[in-house]
């Protein structure tokens, strides 16, 4: 748990005092990722390097899983905080190994323990021990040694890491990735996480939390989906995009909105049982023919089944796609998109049609979030002028 | 050929007289440096201090050789050293200064900041920084320092031989003083094919010192 209690720096400038943090208050559940965002200058890096006394407070007060660090030794402060930059900053006078373990040497680990510590970072992060140990980082590419980079700030085994901007210097394609991998990692490590970033879809993909920054000051704390639906004021709006109830699709899963009724029909039905059945459900364009094993072998259109005669075996179409429970919306949306349709079957792990995803129930759900909001903030109003 | 014919012939002298310049140099750039990188690393904790020891070992250099050794034939002589051996390594030791203060002093600030921090930020102390971060990456730069110091003072040496220090300047000014084509010519060629020769010997030490991670840095730079 990392606890922020009224944390304030004022930089002194020739121009004067500047507030570069105003007292930041907030607590990050131990665990979670939280992410501070926000436009450049904004605090959000101050805020983070007064955990590990990079920037030294004005005033306030740091709390690691409930322990106020205020006295704490600096030195063995940051060792028990990972910490990674968005330059890298690997040794390059030593090799990975010795990279990785420059830690757990500070903190006086023997020699067979800390090697053995470097080899399990290494599986990790997926990169292959033998192949890498021994190399130094130029030798690496970005994407790697920005692996290694997050194995040094694990190296110790630390509760808390703080991350500034860690993907930041990265290609998009291998960032998606490294951010996934993360992710991965972090299900089982459970660490406490402060994340700079400045990318809001990088803050919803991997924050459970989101502080939004804004001159020093932090407008806006919640978890995604409440700082997508409700943003507090304009600039939190702004600062989210135009397009923010479509990023809400990204943290929507097809399993809170998915219908488990759907109407199929089989092989062996005749077209006019096909027709029956797409006006019974009132279908627009077609129904989903599946066999024995429930899986989705094709459409029927319900133009065919008017027209012909015959069995639905003989005249289907190809299922254009389906989508899993665990996919988010986004994913649904785009298919959508590109195949021109307003649904989707859903399939279950082994393949087999378990309901349907339509774009009203997307909407619906989504505005439904957005409805909320409008009421609290509503209510919220009424309140306020009440009294 | 005569003058083949003489250094040939003069062949025991010629190496006694190298050996006793490099030992001059030798001897004095070594203190140098021993003196020359802690006050380069010291003077980066506070700027004002760097440019006033900078500028104060710039001025030293700006003082020729023969006069520096003027100055000091007084001062040592009340230990009884006006002339010889320590005058020329003194002498030697400051003018080495400048180039071992500024390339380290240059080499420890221009440590790329993003790994400072991330040094800061793992927990080294400033010792520890030091130690395992800034000077094994400021080597090269600080080796090259040297290296322009022992040049810079392989030339200089040649005067010292005027207060009887020895070493190769004793063929020049013999040959001065005698009219000897010879010895002049082969005592100039002698301070040039030392210089290079132990140039190229110390770049062979630098390239060994340099990190081995950095090596590829270090040939594009």
């Amino acid at each position: 748990m990392i606890k922020l209690d009224n944390l304030t720096k004022v930089f002194d400038t020739p121009k004067g005092a500047v507030v570069a943090a105003d007292h930041i208050s907030m607590e990050v559940p131990r665990g979670e990722i939280c992410i501070l965002l926000g436009p450049s200058g904004c605090g959000k890096t101050t805020t983070l390097k007064m955990i590990n006394r990079i920037v030294q407070p004005t005033s306030g007060k740091v709390f690691i899983d409930g322990e106020d660090t205020t006295d704490m030794d600096t030195q063995s402060l940051r060792r028990n905080i990972g910490y990674v930059i968005q330059q890298i900053g690997l040794f390059p006078n030593m090799t990975i190994e010795e990279n990785i373990t420059v830690v757990p040497k500070l903190l006086g680990w023997d020699k067979a323990r800390y090697r053995e510590r470097a080899r399990e970072l290494m599986a990790m992060i997926a990169l292959e021990p033998d192949a890498f140990l021994k190399r130094y980082p130029n030798e690496l590419s970005g994407g790697q040694q920005q692996r290694i980079g997050v194995a040094r700030a694990l190296a110790a085994d630390p509760p808390v890491m703080l991350m500034d901007e860690p993907f930041g210097a990265i290609d998009p394609i291998n960032r998606a990735v490294i951010q996934d991998e993360f992710l991965k990692m972090q299900q089982e490590l459970k660490k406490t996480i402060m994340f700079v970033s400045h990318d809001i879809d990088e803050a919803i993909k991997m924050g459970d939390r989101i502080a939004v920054f804004r001159e020093g000051k932090l407008v806006q704390y919640s978890e995604p989906d409440d700082l997508l639906a409700a943003p507090r004021n304009a600039f939190v709006e702004s600062f989210l995009g135009e397009d923010r109830a479509l990023k809400r699709l990204n943290l929507v899963k097809v399993n809170e909105i998915v219908s488990d009724e759907i109407g199929t029909v089989s092989p062996g039905d005749t077209l006019e049982q096909a027709l029956a059945r797409i006006d019974d459900f009132g279908y627009q364009n077609s129904i989903l023919m599946v066999n024995d094993q429930r899986q989705p072998v094709g459409l029927i259109t319900r133009a065919v089944a008017r027209t012909t005669r015959g069995y639905c075996r003989d005249h289907f179409q190809n299922v254009p796609a389906t989508v899993g429970l665990d996919d988010d919306l986004r994913k649904v949306a785009s298919l959508m998109f590109a195949q021109d349709t307003t649904w989707l079957p859903c399939v279950d792990d082994e393949g087999r049609v378990c309901g349907q995803i339509t774009q009203r129930a997307m909407t619906h759900h989504l505005g439904a979030r957005f409805r909320a909001a409008e009421r609290t903030a509503q209510a919220a109003a009424e309140t306020t002028s009440k009294e | 050929m005569e003058l083949i014919q003489y250094a040939l012939d003069n062949l025991d002298l010629l190496l006694t007289r190298t050996l006793e310049h490099i030992s001059l140099v030798g001897v004095a750039v070594g203190i140098a440096t021993l003196t020359g990188v802690p006050i380069g690393i010291a003077i980066t904790k506070n700027e004002r201090v760097a440019q006033l020891v900078l500028y104060l070992a710039s001025i030293i250099v700006t003082i020729p050789s023969i006069a520096l050794f003027g100055i000091m034939i007084p001062v040592l002589s009340l230990i009884g050293h006006g002339i010889g051996y320590v005058p020329a390594v003194i002498a030697v030791l400051l003018y080495s200064q400048l180039p071992i203060i500024r390339n380290t002093y240059t080499a420890i600030n221009n440590v790329n900041p993003a790994l400072r921090e991330a040094a800061r930020g793992i927990g080294m102390s400033p010792n520890q920084r030091l130690r395992m971060v800034e000077i094994p990456l400021a080597v090269p730069v600080i080796m090259a320092g040297v290296r322009t110091a022992v040049v810079l003072n392989i030339g200089v040496m040649a005067i010292a031989a005027y207060i009887g220090a020895g070493g190769l300047g004793t063929f020049i000014s013999r040959g001065i003083s005698q009219s000897d084509p010879r010895q002049l010519i082969v005592g100039a060629v002698a301070v040039s094919l030392l210089a290079i020769v132990v140039d190229y010997t110390l770049l062979y030490v630098q390239k060994r010192l340099t990190p081995k991670g950095m090596e590829r840095a270090a040939e594009t730079a």
